[in-house]
């Protein structure tokens, strides 16, 4: 099944529940109508947050840019005594 | 299977790589001492020497070892590996990048990763704890944290990085993945991971950390935040 049906399905599921919310009466009919709102805005601040938290904990690794210019000095130090051309970028 | 008997094809992209490909050749032969490998050098025409440079480097290291196939002309990524795939001779097929992004070093991991767990793909993410990026401003990472959060809502897709292109293959995984995709530059890495996932592949990750050294040159715009968009929905739909 392509992901969007299933997406879509999730999304029927979800809407018949809220059909028989409504029908049932067991939460106050205002409050019902209410909630495909609070979900589509829980929704978004929970997606918020998982930017900010990704943010804050952005892995970094300054210490590599250094191991990688060590890297290259090794390289092209080895490369040029076998005769390797490692003049120009 | 038996870990001896493996060999290990790393099919590396070239463009004005002159520089940089003496440098990731050396540190592959540095980091896989102990391994049956081959480095397939898919060179699209360039014009600055690289595949002068990759000569010399078959004359030092052997040109069972590192076979350069070449194009006529700039042709994509995604051509570029199957061009590639054709001449490997690998039971596995590692990509990576030529810009040295992408460190050899991280080769023990992946094969260590693979033979452990049996997995059909293992892909490098920068995105978790032992892993990292280095070159990145505030508004990089945030577009790069926002696209991934978007992705993993609307795709479910498995895998912690979806745009990296550091992945360690089996070959007849990479055959049959690669012929189902059609996308081009960074949709179609994900693109690939994204139909691994789908068929049931057996995918793995291993953090590796990513020093950006072109991002200064190469700005994130408003196209390229588009391209991404596309691409999302074309992979909810088409997957």
């Amino acid at each position: 099944m392509k992901h969007v049906l299933k997406l879509f399905s999730l999304l029927v599921l979800i809407s018949a529940l809220w059909i028989s919310l409504l029908q049932a009466s067991i939460i106050p009919q205002s409050h019902t109508w209410l909630l495909p709102i609070y979900f589509i805005v829980s929704l978004g601040c929970y997606g918020l947050l998982m930017v900010g938290v990704g943010l804050m904990r952005f892995p970094t690794c300054p210490q590599e840019a250094v191991l990688l210019q060590q890297d290259i000095a090794e390289a092209k130090d080895f490369l040029k005594q076998k005769g390797v051309d490692v003049g120009s970028e | 299977m038996d870990a001896a008997k493996n060999k290990y094809s790393i099919i590396v992209p070239t463009y004005n790589e002159r520089l940089n490909i003496a440098l990731i050749v050396y540190l592959i032969f540095k980091h896989l001492r102990d391994v049956d490998f081959e480095i397939i050098v898919v060179d699209d025409g360039s014009p600055d020497g690289t595949q002068e440079i990759v000569k010399q480097l078959q004359k030092l290291y052997g040109e069972d070892r590192i076979l350069l196939r070449p194009r006529a002309k700039k042709l994509g990524l995604g051509t570029a590996y199957i061009h590639g795939l054709k001449y490997a001779s690998g039971n596995f097929v590692v990509i990576m990048d030529a810009d040295l992004s992408h460190h050899p070093k991280y080769f023990p991991s992946f094969i260590k990763k693979q033979l452990e767990t049996g997995a059909s793909i293992v892909t490098g993410t920068r995105y978790v704890t032992g892993g990292g990026v280095h070159g990145w401003n505030l508004m990089r990472k945030l577009t790069s944290r926002g696209a991934n959060v978007l992705a993993q809502t609307l795709l479910w897709p498995g895998v912690s990085d979806l745009t990296g292109s550091f992945r360690l293959y089996k070959k007849s995984v990479l055959e049959d993945v690669i012929s189902s995709c059609v996308s081009k530059g960074y949709v179609f890495q994900m693109e690939m991971i994204v139909r691994a996932s789908r068929k049931g592949y057996h995918i793995e990750e291993v953090p590796i950390t990513f020093v950006d050294r072109v991002f200064g040159s190469s700005k994130l715009g408003g196209s390229e935040i588009v391209e991404y968009l596309k691409g999302l929905i074309y992979l909810m739909i088409t997957t």
